[in-house]
């Protein structure tokens, strides 16, 4: 009987499992190009960059960034009015359809590093972990670039 | 056949008159009109401010009049917009090679608080040397806002944190301290180059 209780819970769990890593929204995102630019010390806020593509069929939707590197990290969104006046403002959830790049690039959306826990120093990276909606998650090392770095290939 | 023709008449002077209707409002409300007159950044010569540059100087617009002026706002705390700005106009100013020199490149703190003269010095030593950075007292960053028709404003972030929002575009003077024109944030990178080209040529012709 809890032999058969055993092998009953064990396929329970096992098809659990399955489930989650077939649905998973991390499982059909495809995280490139990560990069951040070195800080000056700790007190000023950082930004990361990076494209996120979805390979599945489904919508994913990227809810919150973690990361060691920063007490407070937040998807923003800058842009710029007719009046020429930029604004940054937290972006809230980013829905991604099927075969679809969202990129997070300068003047647009970025990752906001609030808090840095230690300076960004050239040459060196940290990791990033991107939340979906469902809880599964992609980490990513970022790598960091010259103070004036304008993207991962320049 | 007649009446053929005059169809392919008709639909030519309705052609010509949408094309017309269409230019005008392209030089009146469209993307070709001009600035308001209110709108424009005054000329060096009438903007009143004293501030400090990256080196301790004491300076002021009158201090930018004898070179074509490229002049911009922003704050070092501004992790996107501000160093993407600068590392752009960087760009610019190694394509201009030489003339690069016969420039005055200011980069204006909207953020006073924070950033103060040893901030600055830090902040532009890592984009191109000719950049100077100035900053100053909160009134005479204001009236240094104000005399270039710009616009800063600071927006609290929570646990006593902000950010500012400020005019993004670059403006660009001639050597007589006129207004020239701005490179605007979204300006595809390729017209930035002729236009400062413009502003330094705008001065030798007069
Ligand atoms: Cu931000």
């Amino acid at each position: 009987m809890i032999g058969k209780l055993t092998v009953f819970l064990t396929v329970l769990a096992l098809a659990w499992g399955i489930s989650i890593s077939v649905l998973a929204e991390a499982d059909d995102i495809v995280v490139e190009g990560a990069w951040s630019r070195a800080s000056i010390g700790t007190s000023r806020p950082g930004a990361a960059y990076l494209t996120i593509r979805n390979t599945g069929p489904e919508y994913v939707t990227l809810t919150g960034i973690r990361t060691d590197i920063a007490t407070r990290s937040e998807i923003h969104r800058s842009s710029t009015d007719d009046q020429g006046v930029t604004s940054m403002a937290p972006a809230g959830e980013i829905k991604i359809a099927p075969t679809d790049t969202v990129s997070l690039e300068p003047g647009g959306l970025h990752v906001m590093l609030m808090g840095l826990q230690r300076p960004m120093t050239e040459g060196e990276a940290f990791w990033l972990t991107l939340v979906f909606s469902d809880g599964s998650e992609v980490s990513v090392e970022v790598s960091i670039l010259g103070f004036a770095a304008r993207g991962p290939d320049i | 056949m007649q009446r053929r023709q005059l169809i392919g008449y008709s639909a030519a002077v309705v052609g010509a008159l949408c094309l017309a209707l269409f230019a005008g409002w392209w030089r009146v409300d469209g993307p070709g009109a001009p600035a308001p007159a209110g709108q424009r950044p005054l000329a060096m010569s009438e903007m009143d401010f004293r501030l400090t540059d990256h080196q301790g100087k004491e300076v002021d617009a009158v201090t930018l009049i004898g070179r074509p002026s490229l002049v911009f706002f922003g704050f070092t705390y501004c992790p996107d917009i501000c160093p993407t700005t600068l590392s752009d106009i960087s760009v610019w100013l190694s394509d201009l090679g030489d003339d690069a020199g016969r420039l005055n490149v200011i980069f204006i703190t909207v953020d006073p608080e924070r950033d103060t003269v040893a901030a600055m010095a830090a902040y532009i030593s890592n984009f191109h040397p000719i950049i100077q950075g100035w900053t100053g007292s909160s009134e005479q960053i204001a009236r240094a806002v104000e005399g270039f028709r710009a616009n800063s404003e600071k927006v609290p972030t929570g646990s006593g944190d902000y950010t500012m929002n400020h005019t993004a575009s670059v403006f660009l003077f001639d050597a007589n301290g006129r207004f020239v024109s701005t490179i605007d944030y979204h300006e595809p990178r390729e017209y930035a180059v002729p236009k400062i080209r413009r502003a330094i040529d705008k001065t030798e012709t007069g």
